[in-house]
């Protein structure tokens, strides 16, 4: 980078410094690439677009909620209570909120209590709709929560179950053998997140190929995240382009 | 004269080659593996036209009967659920839209119930936002029972219906145009109501489609149900129970098929179908002549519901009336599609400063959701469709998981198809009506 100032000054005019790349046409040289779950654009800290980068997310603590909860809540809560002998141990919080129930259970317990969730006749929940993984990376030290949502079609009602394991151990016990539906959605929770599912028939990746390294819906894993080639070029991933830094 | 000089083999990677020279065919055939050698592996797809998008079918075959069916998905990831995480909440609409790419008005309604449960304005959307998103659903479950009916009858070998099925689907593909200014993709539903009215020319197109198409149902049912290919190729096929839908999850028409009429605008109901006269149709048989009759049903149930969604349109805002939330400008139709109305530029741009920065606030950062958690779960054409989104008080989705029914429903394709010949393999994959895109996101 030595050039620009090399260059013969004849008349004791002062020549400006070319910034480097200005001329060449090559990009300036940038910046290291913006560390995982900083954001796109190249923003450090919140990720904020707007012009404004000083925002701070709170991260509100999730709360027990208090008896009694109102709706059909109470029932399923005394129904499993009295169903499961575990519940002291296996059930950690009862959330309510915005009108749905959430048991968070301890991910050793989860395929107990779908167990007992589909068989027992006050609880008849028939049917698993949802599995998912959420990563609350910074905001709980088991961080990876597996959701699953259960459907009652007999009395119509519909129960949250929530897991939460860590990054170093995070195993928990596949609910396949009770609800076989749940295969896929384990396999892709564990091909997003890195969940293990102990006793899973076929614990293998889904949606991305066999080979992929990571789990790349985690809040640490970078929007693209790899370069792509094309023809021959190499296009790196959105996070270090040029025109977003 | 020894063996060798007539079938010299030897063992290769393949298994065991025989060199033939003539006269010696006793000798190779008794080297052949009868057990064994009858089970072949065919890859079906994941280009194949029958195959209804990438989806690849790993088959086991014995002669033509299909001993093991392995589905393998994830050839047309797009990685929308990570994406959505990096736009604002508005945003998302397009992006959820371009997953089922055949039902894009439920993905775009699903999503917004969801965001509005979280916003806590469910019950602030106005009555007509709701009846013109009934409205468009319903059409939209016609339009894509009708690509169904259209594949599925190409797949078993009746062209004219697929000429036909895209006949009438374009129709409905115009009236989106008119509505949305898109023909596919519309990003239409958001958070908080509509993009835009129904203009006046939608509704003489809809009321011209409601006096056409029970003509051209009849048509299909001509044209199809006393077939005798037809019938064959569907009665007893691919059959699969109420007990086998609900252990692997399957929804939609191919459990009602299976005779349990559960449908989520009857029994959770939301946008306000509870208000609304329609059936739920049933076949007690489970195989592919039930979903064929059961969605045929559907399509007459949907007409019904779209004419009395139009009797109830009335005229008001369709958008909420929380100024913090609601998209700030009218959006209105140009020649190029859908875009900020004129009156709205020329004022945020010429008359009033504190529209210009309440548009700018409200466009670049977006609002701000409170955090929590909420499934909301929606009848598509395919089935429950449901979305887990979760908000940390951004202006960004923390999490957006969409419970696709494709992605579900084709777990069921072993259970449908071993035992099976390979013919009723396509028949059976084209009646759970996966959408590849939506399959995998």
């Amino acid at each position: 980078m030595t050039a620009p100032n090399d260059r013969k000054n004849d008349g004791g005019v002062p020549v400006p410094v070319t910034p480097a790349g200005a001329t060449s046409g090559a990009p300036a040289e940038l910046p290291p690439s913006s560390p995982a779950g900083q954001g796109m654009f190249g923003m450090q800290g919140s990720g904020d677009v707007s012009g404004y980068g000083g925002l701070v997310r709170r991260r509100t603590p999730i709360e027990e909620a208090p008896r009694p909860y109102g709706g059909y809540f109470d029932e399923v809560r005394d129904a499993l209570e009295e169903a499961y002998p575990h519940f002291a141990d296996a059930i950690e919080k009862v959330v309510v909120d915005r009108g749905e129930l959430t048991l968070h259970v301890r991910p050793e317990r989860i395929a107990e209590v779908c167990q007992v969730m589909r068989d027992d006749l006050a609880l008849r929940f028939e049917l698993c709709s949802s599995v998912s993984g959420v990563d609350y990376l910074g905001a709980d030290e088991r961080r990876l929560h597996v959701v699953y949502l259960l459907t009652s079609m007999t009395y119509r009602r519909r129960v949250r179950l929530e897991a939460a394991v860590s990054v170093e151990d995070p195993h928990l016990p596949s609910v396949t053998a009770v609800y076989p539906t749940a295969d896929w959605q384990e396999r892709e929770a564990y091909d997003m997140f890195g969940v293990v599912f102990d006793g899973h028939p076929n614990l293998t990746r889904i949606l991305m190929p066999d080979d992929w390294e990571g789990h790349p819906q985690r809040k640490d894993y970078p929007l693209g995240g790899v370069p792509v080639e094309y023809k021959g070029a190499e296009i790196p991933p959105p996070d270090r382009r040029r025109s977003y830094q | 004269m020894t063996t060798s000089n007539y079938a010299a083999e030897r063992e290769t990677t393949e298994g065991r080659v025989f060199t033939v020279t003539g006269g010696d065919w006793d000798q190779v055939v008794s080297g052949t593996d009868p057990i064994n050698d009858e089970r072949i592996v065919v890859n079906m797809g994941p280009q194949h036209p029958s195959t209804h998008g990438v989806l690849r079918l790993i088959l086991e075959l014995e002669g033509e009967t299909v001993r093991e069916a392995r589905s393998v998905v994830g050839y047309l990831h797009t990685g929308i659920e990570k994406n959505l995480e990096y736009r604002n909440w508005v945003q998302g609409s397009t992006f959820v839209t371009r997953m089922d790419y055949l039902a894009p008005i439920f993905n775009e309604t699903a999503y917004s119930l969801a965001v509005e449960k979280l916003l806590g304005i469910t019950d602030d959307i106005t009555e007509r936002a709701t009846t013109i998103r009934v409205l468009m659903m319903e059409l939209n479950r016609i339009s894509s029972h009708l690509v169904w009916l259209a594949t599925t009858g190409m797949e078993l070998g009746a062209i004219s219906i697929m000429l036909y099925g895209f006949r009438e689907r374009e129709y409905i593909l115009d009236i989106f145009e008119t509505i949305t200014g898109l023909r596919m993709n519309h990003a239409y539903v958001r958070p908080g109501g509509v993009a835009q009215d129904v203009p006046d020319a939608a509704i003489v197109k809809i009321r011209d489609f409601l006096t056409m198409m029970p003509k051209k149902l009849k048509e299909y049912e001509d044209l199809l149900s006393g077939q005798p290919i037809w019938t064959e190729r569907t009665q007893g096929v691919a059959v699969l129970d109420a007990t086998a839908c609900l252990a692997l999850g399957v929804t939609g028409p191919v459990l009602r098929s299976a005779g349990l009429g559960w449908d989520l605008r009857k029994t959770m109901p939301y946008c306000g179908y509870e208000s609304y006269e329609f059936d739920v149709p049933t076949h007690p048989d489970g195989d592919v002549w039930g979903r064929y009759l059961v969605r045929l049903a559907e399509i007459r149930e949907s007409l019904k519901l779209v004419e009395q969604a139009l009797d109830r349109l009335q005229p008001g805002p369709v958008m909420v009336a929380d100024r913090k939330i609601a998209w700030p400008a009218q959006l209105a139709i140009g020649v190029d599609g859908m875009g900020n109305s004129l009156e709205h530029v020329a004022k945020i741009m010429g008359q009033s400063m504190e529209s210009l920065i309440h548009h700018f606030k409200l466009v670049t950062e977006g609002f701000r959701v409170p955090p929590g958690q909420v499934y909301v779960g929606i009848e598509s054409p395919r089935g429950e469709l449901g979305v887990h989104a979760v908000s940390d008080g951004g202006t960004r989705p923390y999490r957006v998981h969409y419970r696709e029914p494709s992605f579900v429903n084709l777990q069921a394709l072993p259970a449908m198809a071993e035992g099976g010949l390979i013919a009723d393999v396509i028949a059976g994959g084209a009646s759970l009506d996966p959408v590849m895109g939506g399959c995998d996101r």
